[in-house]
């Protein structure tokens, strides 16, 4: 059997907000497996984006064991998580955080420039680009572009760089229902069609629905569904 | 800024050192304890004129009176005669020389400005005098009268402030000069060529130190008004920066972006400031010509642009230092 890509064991995050200790992973246990779709369900202030943001690297954890694709995230230092969200990580914000003064094509093209890649977007990325439906869209700024369109950018640019694992925090949160489920069928499809591994934050178990596998978090744990 | 104070200082003296050569002279005294330029008092003896005009090698001779009338502006009293003669090529644009001892005339720039023609009436040392005609500039002065009437009316008879020679042989100024001050030993007595490569910033301390001064506030607005910009333009853009580091940018390659959009709006600022140098000396030559004269020295262009881009990456330097330290997680979450 194959190591997991992601590997977590009793994982714990404190945060002190003001002068309380706010406990939120309370022992975290989870392995994720190459290739594979899963959906975290759980409703606000269940600790699920404080996961998404350890395993992103945006945080670091309080205590325990975190493994993506072999790295152990317990003995990263900054420039080490910098440089995992770099190289592993993709994100899917609910927001899209996209830069509006940059174009479609810019926006895609400075996550291969930080990445430090230097050959231009090859034949099977400009694929993707046109699968996403924005072959015709690389000039347009984002405040061009509908809510779906922009999230739709969102994902070809958190897989440009081929992460090992792509994160996506609600990517349907602001998005009406025929874009939410355009969007989570292209999602899907990336994972079927390229191996992707995802793991996605969710409060919609309709969004859910769409994984190979969905678990829940509930005051810092995870439960299997 | 700096580039347009330059061109006006550098400007003025290169006005003033073809207006000097333009009188056609080889030899210039000027009196005892007067500095190389500036305005002199009347107090040369005319017949100090005449001496001169008697030496070995002096062609000609001529005495000219300056009166200050405040700022830069001076009038000039003038035998238009001899000046024409020394000169040569005196053209009049509009009108003729002076006659009478009420009449004045000026040069086109002066006339440009104070709107003037042949005809109009001009209030110098509190008298109304008629324009009998405007010249072509480059010719000692804007504004010349009759040097007998100048030393009626200041008080001054007898007196010139400053002798134009001209002599047979330009070759042999420096032998004239040696021969001049053996009787003239108070006087300061210059070639032109001498008292030209005076007319120079570097000559003029005042001007050294003011231009000093002018580069040390370019620098500190610059510094300012970066620091300020960017301060707010990088907590206006703390969500976008946050985005950046999200995709793996480093310190680095925040610090690049904001250096590299420094440098782009300082070399732009620099266009601009070089661009702007062509609209005041435009505006200068429209509006005040005869007050003022800008030149577009280009030796500075590299010099401004230097200085504009140290103050601006002065100033750029904390703002992005705290960008790029910033935290991906809190940038992201700020609207």
């Amino acid at each position: 059997m194959t190591e997991p890509i992601i590997g977590i064991r009793d994982l714990r995050k404190t945060f002190r907000s003001g002068d309380v200790d706010v406990h939120a992973l309370r022992g975290v246990d989870l392995a994720v497996e190459r290739g594979e779709f899963l959906a975290v369900v759980g409703p606000s202030g269940s600790g699920k984006s404080t996961l998404f943001h350890i395993l992103g690297g945006l945080t670091p954890p309080t205590s325990g064991a975190v493994f993506i694709d072999g790295q152990d995230l317990m003995k990263m230092t900054d420039s080490d998580r910098t440089r995992l969200r770099k190289k592993s990580v993709g994100f899917v914000f609910q927001k899209y955080n996209l830069l509006p003064t940059l174009t479609v094509r810019d926006n895609i093209e400075i996550a291969r420039d930080i990445a430090g890649a230097s050959a231009p977007m090859d034949a099977q990325f400009m694929e993707i680009v046109k699968v996403l439906g924005l072959g015709n869209k690389l000039d347009r700024k984002p405040r061009q572009l509908s809510g779906g369109e922009q999230q739709r950018v969102a994902i070809a640019r958190s897989i440009v760089n081929g992460p090992a694992i792509l994160l996506a925090d609600e990517p349907t949160g602001n998005l009406d229902t025929e874009n939410s489920t355009a969007v989570l069928n292209l999602i899907r499809d990336l994972n079927k069609r390229l191996g992707q591994t995802i793991l996605m934050i969710t409060h919609n178990p309709e969004a859910a629905a769409f994984a190979d596998r969905t678990v829940h978090m509930r005051d810092g744990q995870l439960h299997a569904a | 800024m700096m580039l347009t104070l330059v061109g006006v200082s550098e400007g003025m003296m290169r006005d003033q050192e073809a207006r000097t050569r333009g009188v056609g002279a080889d030899v210039i005294v000027r009196p005892s304890g007067s500095s190389v330029i500036g305005a002199t008092p009347p107090s040369i003896s005319e017949k100090l004129v005449a001496w001169a005009a008697e030496q070995p090698h002096v062609v000609q001779a001529t005495g000219v009176v300056v009166y200050p009338l405040g700022g830069v502006s001076s009038v000039h009293g003038v035998d238009f005669y001899e000046l024409e003669k020394m000169s040569g090529d005196f053209k009049f644009l509009e009108g003729r020389r002076f006659e009478t001892g009420q009449e004045v005339i000026v040069d086109e720039y002066y006339a440009k400005e104070k709107k003037l023609k042949a005809g109009s009436t001009l209030t110098v040392l509190n008298r109304p005098w008629k324009v009998s005609g405007i010249f072509h500039g480059g010719k000692l002065t804007r504004m010349m009268v009759s040097k007998t009437v100048l030393q009626e009316v200041t008080a001054n008879t007898g007196k010139v402030s400053v002798i134009y020679i001209k002599l047979d042989d330009p070759a042999r100024t420096n032998d004239v000069i040696a021969h001049l001050k053996q009787t003239l030993t108070d006087y300061p007595i210059y070639s032109i060529n001498e008292l030209a490569s005076q007319f120079s910033v570097n000559s003029v301390p005042e001007l050294k130190t003011f231009i000093g001064v002018v580069m040390t506030l370019s620098v500190i607005f610059g510094f300012l008004v970066v620091f300020l910009a960017m301060y707010t333009a990088i907590l206006e853009r703390t969500r976008e920066i946050g985005i950046l580091k999200a995709l793996g940018a480093g310190q680095g390659y925040v610090l690049g972006i904001l250096l590299r959009e420094t440098v782009l709006l300082a070399l732009i600022g620099s266009l601009m400031g070089i661009g702007m140098s062509y609209l005041t000396r435009w505006m200068i030559s429209t509006f005040i010509p005869a007050s003022m004269t800008q030149a577009i020295v280009y030796v500075w262009w590299p010099i401004a642009s230097g200085i504009t881009l140290g103050g601006a990456l002065l100033g750029v330097m904390y703002p992005a230092m705290k960008a790029a330290r910033q935290d991906a997680l809190e940038s992201l979450s700020y609207d």
